[in-house]
């Protein structure tokens, strides 16, 4: 199908858009765009607990706890599935690996859960060997709330919504099942560079 | 509440606008008319993209602005640095054709069965949904109490002014106020949504649209107030703040 809109043209000013690092349908932007589909949570830190979910087993740890785990710096692209990229985004927070690093699991799937009722579905080896986070810090300071603060996932290879905001642990599953917006008819996977924006894409 | 799962692929459909409506100098609505449209419910948003003629695309989601059953519109405000709405609102003609892909979304939603009470809050271009929502109710019949907050920087940036009179809306002016305004001159605050604002035993449901630090301030208040957090839906423009 070709429609071409007489007129229409690129006004795009930003070099940085066409760079290989931004993938098809996104461009790139430097504010912290908001987005969730509800008012923000505000879970005091001394309620406020991370939980790994292995069958009926819970490993639970407080804030305090989860503060004193090995921590390591992320520089990382993210990409949000309404179309804004920021490059070079600054974070700090535990590796999922080390979260996992003491339960003994088959599972082949996690589900994300969330203040707020969010949860989110990733295939285990998404969110293994280095390529997710549990974050409390942005660009040096304390996470906000309202992107997800005290703690978020970060997930970046996916789209952002993968990254819930609020979360607060883990469910390891055998079976994939869909999460919040996966239900509502966005992509299991979401695969920026393959624009697996919507369910069929 | 049944969520309205995007089933199979979405794919891109031809829609031919039919009117065009300039709300407000700065604001267009567009009728379109897509064949096989599969009809959509209030809240849900269309994506649309533009080809040029030298096959550069562009994206933008926005949400329907009429009510199901009616034709798709969209309510697109012009923002002079972007791509998309400088084209969508002062070069766009009658008869043109664009490709849309829809209806998206399933939660930020309202079906008559649904009910109420309905407390609407929209910043802006946010009234968008508000109004398909506002449509839908009075199409159905619904016997549910709604109320709109509508926050607009001025009169003249009030979007579907005259098809407002009609419902029960509360209006903020937040930049000026023409001689003699009478209404709320502010932004949006935790006082002037408990004047508003349905009270929380009445078991309210919200849905709230716009810029961020107003579905920000606007969702924090109404959970201060007492709304149950899952009966406050939000929707909030996207990054690169184009609708």
């Amino acid at each position: 199908m070709n429609i071409i809109s007489r007129g229409f043209h690129s006004r795009r000013r930003n070099a940085d858009d066409d760079s290989a690092r931004v993938p098809p349908g996104q461009s790139v932007t430097h504010d912290f765009p908001v987005l969730s589909a509800g008012a923000t949570p505000h879970t005091p830190l001394e309620q406020w607990t991370f939980s790994i979910e292995n069958g009926g087993v819970m490993r639970t740890w407080t804030w305090k706890e989860f503060r004193a785990l090995p921590s390591e710096p992320v520089t990382a692209d993210i990409h949000c599935v309404t179309r804004w990229s920021k490059l070079d985004t600054i974070w700090e927070g535990v590796s999922v690996d080390t979260l996992l690093d003491e339960i003994d699991h088959d599972a082949g799937f996690v589900l994300a859960f969330c203040d707020g009722g969010y949860t989110t579905n990733l295939p285990l080896e998404d969110v293994t060997g280095g390529k997710a986070w549990v974050v409390y810090n942005y660009d040096g300071e304390p996470l906000d709330p309202e992107h997800g603060g005290p703690a978020r996932l970060l997930v970046p290879h996916l789209y952002l919504w993968k990254s819930a905001k609020w979360v607060r642990g883990l469910r390891l599953l055998d079976e994939d099942e869909p999460g919040f917006w996966e239900t509502y008819g966005y992509h299991m996977y979401g695969d920026p560079w393959r624009e697996q924006r919507y369910s069929g894409d | 509440m049944a969520g309205t799962a995007v089933l199979g692929r979405l794919s891109w459909r031809v829609a031919t606008v039919t009117t065009v409506v300039d709300e407000t100098p700065r604001v267009r609505t567009i009728t379109l008319d897509v064949p096989d449209w599969p009809g959509h419910v209030a809240g849900q948003h269309v994506d649309v993209r533009l080809t040029g003629e030298d096959g550069y695309r562009a994206e933008r989601a926005y949400s329907l602005a009429s009510a199901p059953g009616e034709p798709p519109m969209i309510t697109v405000e012009r923002l002079e640095d972007g791509e998309v709405s400088p084209y969508l609102t002062r070069e766009l003609r009658l008869g043109d054709a664009f490709e849309v892909r829809g209806p998206i979304g399933g939660y930020f939603v309202w079906r008559p069965d649904d009910g109420g009470p309905l407390f609407l809050a929209a910043g802006g271009s946010g009234v968008a949904p508000m109004r398909a929502i506002l449509r839908e109710r009075r199409n159905s019949m619904s016997e549910v109490r709604a109320r709109l907050l509508y926050s607009s920087r001025t009169l003249e940036d009030v979007i579907y002014r005259a098809e407002l009179h009609d419902e029960d809306v509360v209006h903020t002016l937040t930049r000026a106020q023409p001689p003699g305004w009478t209404g709320y001159a502010r932004r949006v605050d935790a006082a002037l949504l408990r004047e508003v604002a349905w009270p929380a035993e009445d078991g309210p449901l919200a849905f709230v649209c716009g810029p961020t630090s107003f579905v920000e301030s606007v969702a924090a208040g109404l959970v201060e107030l007492g709304y149950a957090p899952r009966r406050i839906k939000t929707e909030r423009f996207g990054g690169m703040g184009e609708r």
